[in-house]
């Protein structure tokens, strides 16, 4: 029998763009409020989880076409490199900088490298929960 | 170089960037033995500089992010840790050579040597770490990468005994976090140096006892000893033989280390009834390890339980707590980490070549497989003791430690234990090299078999050059007994900045 979703469908085109936008709201709040790169990059997760069962598999393969595994090896590095950065000034690894800094459209804006090791984390999450829903949800 | 301050973390940061580089060439089997080789290189190399550095300049500290002392996490290198981390990155270098000719493409295809570098990061981070919970996450690192190195292949026997081995460690690993959380409730600190000072402040009131004794019952589970060793045996016989060489020189090793370090620098203000407890432990696991070794005739089980054996030995040293005990403790632990890397990888070969773990279908490889044979034959005296070979120091300190302690039975039972030892892997030679050739070997690739001769060839060298130079290694030993007996050293090197 065909089962027939298009209001599954219909509503998860507008509700993973919703889900979308609030993980990186929370991805950018993690610095003074509750959030950060793990909820951020769940949050994520959750919304193309979303997508995996209003279509199916193939479909968000087709539409995102991701090795996961090396998103997992690009969030690591970003991480690492952001800790490793410090041995070239010769300070304790993981030391970290920032600044404020005018940007146009946001005004002052503190930016902190700590933010470079959280977009590792969050891609780090990504990659894994995507690595272990494709391995388990496919055939092979 | 000179004032290199990150230098002591290169060991633990460089496989694990290597380990990163490697998830990106999954299918390019070329690329992930020549990069898990130049990762090991060069992490070796750093490893040495730092044993050099910590020999002319005392112990290393760096606390991560520039954070002061007790408040951010501090690594911390003393020559036990130093010589342990260059310890582990000779063995692991020489593993992953034995494996390009032994794993098979399937596993290497699948992230075997990024699950090993990243098994060294984690192993590296517990033997360096200057704070108790970090050392709660190095230990999760390792223990995941173990996870995988254990189960891949996905044979029915691997199958079944990584459920095991996970379940036993993931509670072992819960009983860590609650162990770390009562500790923090009563000092209210997590930086080991710190920690001690302390645990001084209050006087070690009864419930520090109690945190002291689950402390061994959770490293206990980790490294094996009495009576918490029943997962071991099983789960090492699992995995293909140069994954069980990393698990059997390394992995119960870190267990023992964390052991080490918690007995003399934490809980040292007691030491009447907590390290009584650790002696009887350590005598009865040597007695476990005797039995296992003897019963079996499987030598997989033999080398097995030959770990398990170690392991009391080492404590049995430490316990003692003094000059000559804690001392031959480190150079027991050294060396156990060489000969059994060596000897794991010999009966790797003579597995390859006889097609079997059975000693009973055995018989005759003198006349076929020579080098193999004396190599065989040097590491099992080396194990057992005989001088001038690299178990006899540590094994004689010990003693010498145990009878200035006044502990005379438990000498005597370390002693008669390593005639067992011997016995037990003497027997393997006899059965496997001596007598008339079973009635057919496999039709085996003889250079393969050269192929993995070497790496087992250059360890149970360089074990023979660790009996042999042991005047030369006695000044590095002495500094890390130093630390371990005094440990006002390493708290005013990690807190004094």
């Amino acid at each position: 029998m065909k089962t027939n979703d298009v209001i599954l469908q219909t509503t998860t085109k507008v509700v993973f763009f919703i889900i979308f936008l609030f993980s990186i709201h929370i991805f950018f709040a993690g610095h003074f409020a509750p959030g950060g790169g793990f909820v951020g990059g769940l949050l994520t997760t959750g919304a193309l989880l979303l997508l995996l069962l209003a279509f199916d598999l193939k479909t968000v393969q087709k539409a995102l076409p991701f090795n996961f595994i090396i998103v997992i090896g690009i969030g690591l590095l970003l991480s690492l490199g952001t800790a490793a950065g410090s041995i070239f000034f010769n300070v304790p690894f993981f030391t970290h900088a920032f600044d404020h800094f005018t940007l146009p459209l946001f005004g002052e804006t503190e930016l902190h490298t700590a933010m470079i090791f959280d977009a590792g984390v969050y891609l780090v999450v990504v990659g894994s929960a995507l690595t272990m829903i494709q391995t388990i949800g496919g055939d092979a | 170089m000179t004032n290199m301050i990150n230098l002591l973390l290169f060991p633990i940061i460089l496989p694990f960037l290597f380990a990163i580089l490697l998830l990106f060439f999954k299918e390019n089997i070329f690329m992930q033995r020549l990069l898990a080789f130049i990762g090991l290189t060069v992490s070796l190399v750093a490893a040495l500089f730092l044993v050099a550095k910590v020999k002319t300049d005392g112990i290393q500290v760096i606390t991560l992010g520039s954070w002061p002392a007790p408040f951010g996490i501090s690594m911390v290198s003393d020559m036990l840790s130093a010589l342990l981390v260059t310890t582990t990155l000779l063995i692991t270098l020489l593993v992953v050579v034995y494996s390009f000719t032994s794993i098979g493409k399937e596993r290497e295809r699948y992230f075997y040597y990024p699950a090993i570098l990243f098994m060294i990061t984690g192993v590296n981070g517990a033997f360096t770490t200057g704070d108790i919970f970090n050392m709660f996450v190095f230990f999760e690192v390792l223990l995941i990468a173990s996870y995988v190195l254990i189960v891949l292949g996905g044979e029915k026997q691997q199958l079944r005994e990584s459920i095991k081995y996970i379940l036993v460690n993931v509670i072992s690993s819960a009983l860590f976090v609650i162990t770390i959380a009562y500790l923090y409730s009563v000092v209210g600190t997590l930086n080991m140096a710190d920690i001690s000072v302390k645990i001084a402040q209050v006087g070690q009131p009864g419930i520090i006892t109690v945190i002291a004794v689950l402390m061994l019952i959770v490293f206990g589970i980790k490294g094996s000893m009495f009576p918490l060793y029943f997962w071991l045996p099983g789960s090492y016989a699992a995995p293909p033989v140069p994954v069980l060489a990393l698990f059997g020189a390394l992995l119960t090793k870190v267990g023992v280390y964390a052991i080490m370090r918690t007995y003399t620098l934490f809980f040292i203000n007691d030491i009447g009834f907590t390290h009584e407890i650790l002696l009887v432990l350590s005598i009865l696991t040597v007695i476990g390890g005797c039995i296992g070794a003897l019963a079996y005739f499987d030598v997989k089980q033999i080398i097995i339980y030959n770990i398990v054996i170690a392991i009391g030995v080492i404590l049995f040293g430490v316990a003692q707590m003094n000059e000559a005990g804690i001392s031959g403790g480190i150079f027991y632990l050294i060396h156990d980490m060489l000969i059994k890397g060596a000897l794991f990888l010999l009966i790797g070969i003579i597995i390859y070549v006889t097609g079997t773990s059975n000693l009973r279908k055995m018989g005759g490889l003198m006349k076929t497989h020579a080098p193999l044979g004396w190599m065989y034959l040097i590491a099992a005296f080396g194990l057992a003791g005989v001088p001038p070979l690299s178990g006899f120091i540590g094994k004689l300190l010990i003693v010498k430690g145990a009878f200035e302690a006044g502990t005379i039975l438990g000498s005597i039972i370390i002693l008669a234990s390593s005639l067992v030892v011997l016995l037990s892997v003497i027997r393997i030679f006899i059965y496997a090299f001596w007598g008339a050739p079973t009635a057919e070997l496999p039709v085996t690739n003889h250079r393969s078999y050269r192929k993995m001769m070497i790496p087992a060839v250059l360890l149970v060298i360089l074990s023979v050059l660790y009996g042999v130079g042991t005047e030369w290694l006695i000044p590095y030993m002495a500094d890390a007994t130093d630390v371990l007996l005094q440990p006002s050293i390493y708290i005013d090197a990690v807190l004094k900045e």
